[in-house]
């Protein structure tokens, strides 16, 4: 089986792709960079001894994602999973100052992971099996202004993972929406949080887990269910006077 | 952030910055704002050396990727953010184990070579620099340099053993040894005294590996008594047996773990008086051979985790000395045993000849390690006497385990400083990278 992490560089894409080759699988590891790529890659095969390759992609050359998924496919045949764990998060106050950051922000998480996302599903219906992992976030279920780009980007991905599910569905193949709360990552280095921040890799335990059982939706670690039900009810008129 | 290194003495606050991948490195680098900046890894050294107060800190943890390995010749290609567990623990099945371990898997390669760390087998093989032959630096300029004899070789040898002071280790090749598997043969033998345990040291010459822990509270005719430990990789695959830190370990389970007790009263002379006899004479007088596992006879203490917490939130201190001549470890046991402080856990072992330059700690004599409590001021007055000792007998004390030593001192111990530091400098002329340690001793630029 071969598995395609896309934003290989990202510590969850790296930590589900050590996952996955630990079980034997073959890896794709691709990202803007091309040698960090090829460092994830050659460090996946030696730790696991598995088949593994690297190699550039940007979510914004929209034109070369057919062509660029043909490579992955050439380089360690047909792609099984695919976990589409790219983006970028700027900062939203600058963002609000300069569009061109804005709109980044909303191309790179949503309209590139939706490109590629076509590509794939493209490929995998026609093969009638496949599985698609999208990392949205937990910022994509309400906006809020202390993130309202990057939270709208991953929020229309969440919903365009639905769409591409049930278009999918007939043809056995899956699409796992994954919303991760605060993950040991950049975004959350050096803050304090009264929620508990935990590791990519166990993070990727669960995403590896679920994605196996065949599940639709996740919220990891699990108890951002919770959190997120509770603040998706509080009445808008209450909401749009919070400071979030 | 709030750094320390192993020995929770002192604690620096520093601006910390943890890379991903080499180009969130440079941008480190590059926006670090006029500070000074240091690499800060496994956080394995003792004192400050991996500390840069007020300045800023890279952690290096991420920076972990293996790259590349030959399995005819044994080269690994590594980011400097790999421990040394990392690559014990999938090499060891492979057939193939790191050159040269400390007492500690969980020390990075980039540490390793900063600090350019021994192991029980100095004397046969030198230390972890001889066995790298290329380093891939950032440096103060913000290039990319890569480094080996023979290309900007003086760049190369400055980095072995500097401390870090010369730039950021991004990757490194390390010869790894072949081995038939995880089993050690060892031979453990119990020396009365000081003379006994050169005389053992003295006909080991047929061992790799080679240390000796010593009871470094006993006195008078007891001075020096101890138990001597010798081995060498099993050739073929065998058997082994638990020790007995393997032991406790599984019999406290997860309370394995020394966050569970810590206490500024634990370890005091009285307890750790009773704590080395103990040892001592559960130790069969004479020779005991067996095969154990490769874990409890380099890194028994790994099995208790974060054991530097049993010396309480005071913190404890190593002092690492070599020394020529035997006479001068005779003066420093006295010295140590004639105050009410004490040495929880000390070890001695003889080094072989000198392999490197500038920083580098080892050299030919015997080197003793004595850890003890942070007892404050008159530990300090105590460490400084032995400093005396040492820099007298021209040896030196251990850099990658210090907290506290003078300058003075310092240049007397490390001759070659000078020249070092005008490698350092003309690689770094602004003082770039820093850190508490060579601030401490006039290292870096403005200090």
């Amino acid at each position: 089986m071969s598995v395609l992490l896309l934003g290989a560089t990202s510590p969850i894409a790296e930590a589900i792709g050590h996952r996955y080759a630990s079980q034997g699988h073959a890896i794709y590891a691709a990202s803007r960079d091309a040698d960090e790529a090829e460092a994830v890659a050659s460090d996946i095969a030696l730790r696991h001894d598995v088949e593994a390759a690297g190699g550039h992609f940007d979510a914004l050359e929209f034109d070369r994602h057919d062509d660029f998924v043909d490579e992955v496919e050439s380089a360690v045949g047909p792609v099984d999973v695919a976990v589409v764990a790219f983006g970028v998060m700027p900062d939203q106050k600058e963002s609000q100052e300069n569009f061109k950051l804005a709109r980044r922000t909303i191309e790179v998480n949503y309209t590139g992971a939706a490109s590629l996302c076509e590509a794939l599903a493209r490929r995998m219906i026609d093969r009638e099996t496949g599985a698609i992992v999208g990392i949205s976030s937990v910022a994509g279920d309400r906006g809020r202004q202390s993130n309202y780009f990057y939270g709208s980007a991953k929020g229309a991905f969440r919903l365009y993972l639905q769409g591409l599910r049930n278009r999918c569905f007939e043809h056995d193949v899956q699409v796992l929406c994954v919303k991760p709360g605060f993950v040991d990552t950049p975004m959350t280095f050096g803050m304090e949080t009264a929620i508990p921040i935990v590791s990519p890799e166990d993070v990727a335990d669960s995403v590896v887990r679920a994605q196996q059982k065949g599940k639709d939706t996740m919220y990891v670690p699990w108890f951002w269910a919770w959190i997120m039900l509770i603040i998706k009810s509080i009445p808008e008129p209450i909401f749009k006077r919070l400071s979030l | 952030m709030e750094l320390s290194g192993w020995g929770r003495y002192p604690v620096h606050g520093a601006r910390c910055a943890r890379p991903e991948t080499r180009g969130d490195l440079q941008q480190a680098l590059a926006e670090r704002n006029g500070d000074s900046i240091l690499a800060h890894a496994a956080g394995r050294s003792y004192g400050d050396a991996a500390l840069n107060e007020d300045g800023r800190a890279v952690l290096t943890e991420r920076l972990d990727r293996m790259l590349e390995f030959d399995p005819e010749t044994g080269w690994l290609r590594v980011e400097a953010g790999v421990t040394l567990k990392e690559i014990i623990d999938i090499f060891v099945p492979r057939g193939w184990f790191p050159p040269v371990v400390p007492g500690t898997q969980y020390v990075t390669v980039g540490g390793a070579v900063g600090c350019n760390i021994h192991g029980k087998n100095h004397h046969q093989v030198g230390s972890f620099g001889d066995h790298v032959r290329r380093l891939e630096m950032l440096t103060a300029s913000g290039d990319i340099v890569t480094c080996d004899r023979d290309n900007h070789p003086e760049l190369f040898w400055a980095t072995v053993g500097g401390m870090g002071l010369t730039g950021i280790i991004l990757s490194l090749e390390v010869q790894l040894e072949p081995v038939a598997g995880p089993a050690i043969e060892m031979e453990s033998i119990r020396v009365e005294n000081l003379d006994e345990f050169f005389e053992v040291s003295a006909e080991s010459g047929d061992f790799t590996h080679t240390v000796s822990w010593i009871d470094c509270v006993a006195s008078g005719s007891n001075l020096g008594r101890g138990v001597f430990m010798r081995g060498r990789h099993a050739s073929e695959e065998v058997e082994w047996s638990p020790g007995p830190m393997e032991k406790l370990a599984k019999t406290l389970k997860s309370a394995a773990d020394g966050r569970l007790f810590e206490s500024n009263w634990l370890l005091n002379r009285a307890t750790m008086r009773i704590g080395n006899a103990a040892y001592f004479h559960k130790e069969p007088k004479g020779k005991t051979e067996q095969i154990v596992h490769y874990e409890p006879f380099f890194f028994p203490l790994d099995a208790i985790d974060h054991w530097n917490h049993i010396y309480g939130s005071r913190g404890f201190l190593q002092y690492q000395c070599v020394v020529p001549e035997r006479e001068a470890i005779r003066e420093i046991l006295e010295e140590v045993t004639a105050t009410s402080m004490a040495s929880f856990l000390s070890v001695i072992k003889e080094f072989g000849p000198r392999t490197h330059t500038g920083l580098s700690f080892p050299e030919p004599g015997i080197t003793l390690a004595l850890d003890f409590p942070n007892y404050g001021e008159p530990l300090m007055e105590l460490l400084d006497r032995l400093d005396a000792i040492v820099a007298t007998a021209g040896g030196r004390v251990y850099l990658g385990k210090d907290a506290r030593l003078d300058r003075q001192s310092f240049r007397k111990m490390y001759p070659e400083w000078e020249e070092w530091r005008d490698v350092r400098d003309e690689w770094d002329p602004d003082g770039v990278f820093q850190s508490s340690l060579g601030r401490r001793l006039g290292l870096v630029k403005g200090s």
